[in-house]
C-alpha cells in the first residue's frame, strides 16, 4: 500500500480565523497610545497527512480541536491560511472556483446533520439530479433519472418516494438521501464529517453498515471525521488523533486501540465509557482543553499531560514514525521515557 | 417503601389529530440511594417520563392516568404550589444542555443564592457559604473567585459541575439527570459522571439516569429499564440486561453497538425506525421490526414476564418460559448475519 500515490496529501496544513471584528473594534488604547491588534483562533496548526486509496482514515478529537475543519479545508470550503493540500498529486488549494470544478466531481462531502444539509423546498429527486445535470450538461433527461434511481435503490431509499419533500423523512433516512447525494456523481473521495452523530443508536448501525457497503462497491476512499472512538474502532484504517490544532498520533486503527502511545490518546481511549463489568478506570486529565485563541508554548497538550517535563513547555514536538508504523508527536516517547 | 413508586402512569399531548398518548402504563420503583437507568432512542418518551415525575408537563400534554408515589404522597395530585416546594428541594434535575440551563445574567452566586433562599429562610451570607462549599464538592478549583463569575466565563464542563453543585444545593433525596453527558466531550463525560457516581454515592441520593448511552448505563446504574415507543419492555438489574437481556429490542440496541463486533465486519443492526406515537402498531409496538415476530404480536399487547431477577414485556420470551421447545432458542447474534 506504501508504494501506491496517495490520494489526498495534506502537507504542513495552517488554518487561522480572525475573530477581532471590524477596523474599530481593533483599536485598542495601550501606554498612551492608540494601537491595532488583531486576535485569531488557530484552528489548525501544520497538521500534515496522506490518504491512501481504498482507505478510510478517521480523524478522532474532542470539540474545538480543528477536526471539522480539517475536513472543510481539503474539500476547499475554506482556503487554508497556510500549507497545501494535493489530490493525486495535483495542489488544489490554490485553484480558483472554477479550475476547482473537475475535483469537486471526484471529492464529496456528506454533513453530520440531515436535517439542516438538504434543501427543504426541493424535492429528493431535484436535489440528487442537480448535482448530475451541473457536472454533465450533456445527459439527457432519463439518464440523469436513471443515474438517480440507481443510487437511490443503492442506499435503499424507494426511488418513488423521490417525489417527496426532506421532511417527510426520518433522520436515518435523511442521512441515507445525504449519502445517496454524495454517490451520484461516482466520487472517489468521500469526506463525511461526523455523518452519524445526530442519530440513534439502532440507526447508527444501519448507516454505518450503508457507507461500509457503498465503499466496496464504488471503491470509496474516506476521510471520516468523528468524535467517536468506538465507531473508528470498527470503520477505520487509519486514526489521526487530533489535539488543539495539531497532530498528536497517526496509527493503523488495531495499533492504535493494542497500544495507544501519545499521553493524550492513552487519556482518550480509557474515557469511552465500555459494556465490560470490570472497564478499567479513566485516565484523569488536569484541567480543560486551552482555548485556540492563545496556544500554549511547546507542545499543546503539555498543561494537562502528567508526563510534561520543561523540554514539552518549550519546544513543539515532531511526529516521529515508530518501528510498528504510527507516527506520534511527544518528547517523552522520542526520549524514550514513555 | 420506596423513595419514589411509579405506578400505571400515563402522560397524553391533545393534538389536533386527537390525543396521542407518549407513555402508556410506565411503572417502576426507586429506593433511596438507588441510580435507576432509563435507556431508549429519541421518541421513546424516556424524558417524558422524567419530566412528569416533577410535573413539568407543559400544555397540551398532561397526566392522565397513573400516579407518582413520593415519600408515599402523590406528585400528580398535588397544586403548582406545594409541587413547587418539592422541586429543586427534594428532587432536583439536571437538564442536557449547561449552556441552556444558567441564567446568562446573574452571576453563579446570585443564581445559587436565590435557589436556597426559595426554599429556606436563610441569610445571603450563609447562603453564598453553603454555595461555595457545594461549589468544592464538585472540584471547581477556587470556588470563592468562581462564584462571582458568569456562566460565559465558564467551560460546557465547568458548567455542568456547577449545575450539579445547584442541584445538590438543598440537599435532594433524587437527582433526575436528563442526558447529563451528552452535550460533552468524552473526557469531560467521564469525569462528570464519576464525579456524580461519588456525590451520589455518599450522600445517599437516589439517581434517575436518562440516557441513550448504553455503556454510560452499564457502568453508573444498578437497575436499568428498557423503553419503546412509550412503554417499558423490559426492566431489571443492569448487569443482567447487559449480559443477558431478553427482549429482541434490547438484544438489538446492545448488539448495534460498534464494540460489539470484530472491526471491519458489518454491524448488527435493527431494520426500521422507531414508529411515530401517532401510528403505533397493533400489539407489540416492536413487531415491524422484530427478527422474532409471530402471529401474537400483531395483535395482543405483551404482558410482562418475569426471567431472572427481569421483567420482560414479550410474547416469545413467555412462551419460551412456559414451554422451551416449541420456540427456537434466542441467539441475535448468529441469526444476524
Amino acid at each position: 500500500m506504501n508504494a501506491a500515490q496517495p490520494i489526498l496529501q495534506i502537507k504542513d496544513l495552517y488554518k487561522r480565523f480572525n475573530i477581532s471584528g471590524d477596523f474599530l473594534d481593533q483599536l485598542k488604547f495601550e501606554g498612551g497610545k492608540i494601537v491595532r491588534k488583531q486576535e485569531h483562533v488557530h484552528a489548525i496548526n501544520g497538521v500534515s497527512f496522506d490518504v491512501m486509496p481504498g482507505e478510510a482514515l478517521c480523524v478522532v478529537g474532542e470539540s474545538g480541536c480543528g477536526k471539522s475543519t480539517v475536513a472543510r479545508t481539503v474539500m476547499g470550503l475554506l482556503k487554508p491560511s497556510g500549507g497545501s493540500i494535493h489530490y493525486k498529486g495535483d495542489r488544489i488549494d490554490s485553484l480558483s472556483d472554477r479550475a476547482l470544478l473537475p475535483y469537486r466531481q471526484k471529492m464529496q462531502m456528506i454533513f453530520q446533520n440531515p436535517y439542516a444539509s438538504l434543501n427543504p423546498r426541493k424535492t429528493i429527486n431535484q436535489t440528487l439530479e442537480e448535482p448530475v445535470r451541473f457536472h454533465n450538461p450533456q445527459m439527457s433527461n432519463t439518464e440523469v433519472a436513471d443515474k438517480v434511481k440507481e443510487v437511490m435503490f443503492d442506499v435503499g431509499i424507494d426511488p418513488s418516494w423521490g417525489v417527496r419533500f426532506p421532511h417527510e423523512f426520518s433522520g436515518g433516512q435523511r442521512q441515507r438521501i445525504s449519502i445517496a447525494r454524495a454517490l451520484t456523481l461516482d466520487p472517489e473521495f468521500v469526506v463525511a464529517d461526523e455523518p452519524i452523530s445526530a442519530l440513534d443508536v439502532s440507526i447508527q448501525a444501519q448507516v454505518l453498515n450503508l457507507m461500509m457497503k457503498a465503499q466496496e462497491e464504488h471503491n470509496l476512499t474516506y476521510l471520516f471525521i468523528t468524535h467517536d472512538l468506538s465507531v473508528v474502532e470498527h470503520f477505520g484504517t487509519r486514526v489521526a488523533v487530533m489535539y488543539l490544532g495539531t497532530l498528536c498520533e497517526l496509527a493503523p486503527t488495531k495499533t492504535l486501540f493494542a497500544t495507544p502511545k501519545h499521553p493524550y490518546t492513552q487519556a482518550l481511549l480509557s474515557a469511552i465509557p465500555r459494556l465490560e463489568d470490570n472497564a478499567p478506570s479513566h485516565i484523569r486529565l488536569q484541567g480543560e482543553v486551552p482555548t485556540p485563541v492563545n496556544l500554549p508554548s511547546g507542545c499543546v497538550f503539555h498543561g494537562r499531560c502528567p508526563h510534561a517535563n520543561e523540554r514539552c513547555k518549550v519546544e513543539i514536538p515532531e511526529l516521529i514514525a515508530c518501528d510498528d508504523g504510527s507516527k506520534v508527536a511527544c518528547h517523552g516517547i522520542e526520549e524514550g521515557r514513555l | 417503601m420506596a423513595l419514589l413508586e411509579v405506578n400505571n402512569l400515563e402522560v397524553s399531548f391533545g393534538l389536533r389529530q386527537g390525543a396521542v398518548k407518549a407513555l402508556r402504563n410506565v411503572s417502576f420503583t426507586v429506593e433511596r440511594g438507588e441510580r435507576v437507568g432509563i435507556v431508549g432512542e429519541s421518541g421513546a418518551g424516556k424524558s417524558v417520563a422524567a419530566f412528569s415525575i416533577l410535573n413539568l408537563i407543559s400544555r397540551p400534554g398532561e397526566i392522565t392516568d397513573g400516579e407518582i408515589l413520593f415519600e408515599g404522597q402523590n406528585l400528580a395530585t398535588l397544586s403548582d404550589k406545594q409541587m413547587r416546594s418539592i422541586r429543586g428541594n427534594r428532587i432536583a434535575m439536571i437538564f442536557q444542555d449547561p449552556m441552556m440551563t444558567l441564567n446568562p445574567v446573574l452571576t453563579l452566586g446570585q443564581q445559587m443564592v436565590e435557589c436556597l433562599q426559595a426554599h429556606r429562610k436563610i441569610s445571603t451570607a450563609d447562603a453564598r457559604a453553603i454555595a461555595i462549599e457545594k461549589l468544592r464538592q464538585v472540584q471547581i478549583p477556587s470556588p470563592e473567585t468562581r462564584i462571582d463569575q458568569y456562566p460565559h466565563e465558564l467551560s460546557g464542563g465547568m458548567r455542568q459541575r456547577i449545575i450539579i453543585a445547584i442541584a445538590l444545593l438543598l440537599d435532594p433525596v433524587l437527582i433526575i439527570a436528563d442526558e447529563p453527558t451528552t452535550a460533552l466531550d468524552v473526557t469531560i463525560q467521564a469525569e462528570i459522571m464519576e464525579l456524580l457516581l461519588n456525590l451520589c454515592d455518599s450522600n445517599n441520593v437516589g439517581l434517575i439516569l436518562i440516557t441513550h448511552d448504553l455503556g454510560v448505563v452499564s457502568q453508573i446504574t444498578q437497575k436499568a429499564i428498557v423503553m419503546y415507543a412509550g412503554r417499558i419492555i423490559e426492566q431489571g438489574p443492569t448487569k443482567e440486561i447487559i449480559n443477558d437481556a431478553q427482549h429482541p429490542y434490547t438484544q438489538g440496541l446492545i448488539n448495534a453497538l460498534p464494540q460489539q463486533t470484530v472491526p471491519g465486519q458489518r454491524l448488527n443492526q435493527i431494520p426500521g425506525s422507531m414508529p411515530s406515537l401517532q401510528a403505533i402498531p397493533s400489539g407489540c409496538a416492536f413487531n415491524p421490526r422484530c427478527d422474532f415476530v409471530m402471529d401474537e404480536c400483531k395483535t395482543r399487547l405483551p404482558e410482562f414476564t418475569r426471567s431472572g431477577g427481569c421483567s420482560v414485556a414479550c410474547h416469545m420470551v413467555r412462551a419460551m418460559k412456559q414451554n422451551p421447545e416449541t420456540v427456537q432458542p434466542v441467539d441475535s447474534s448468529e441469526e444476524v448475519k
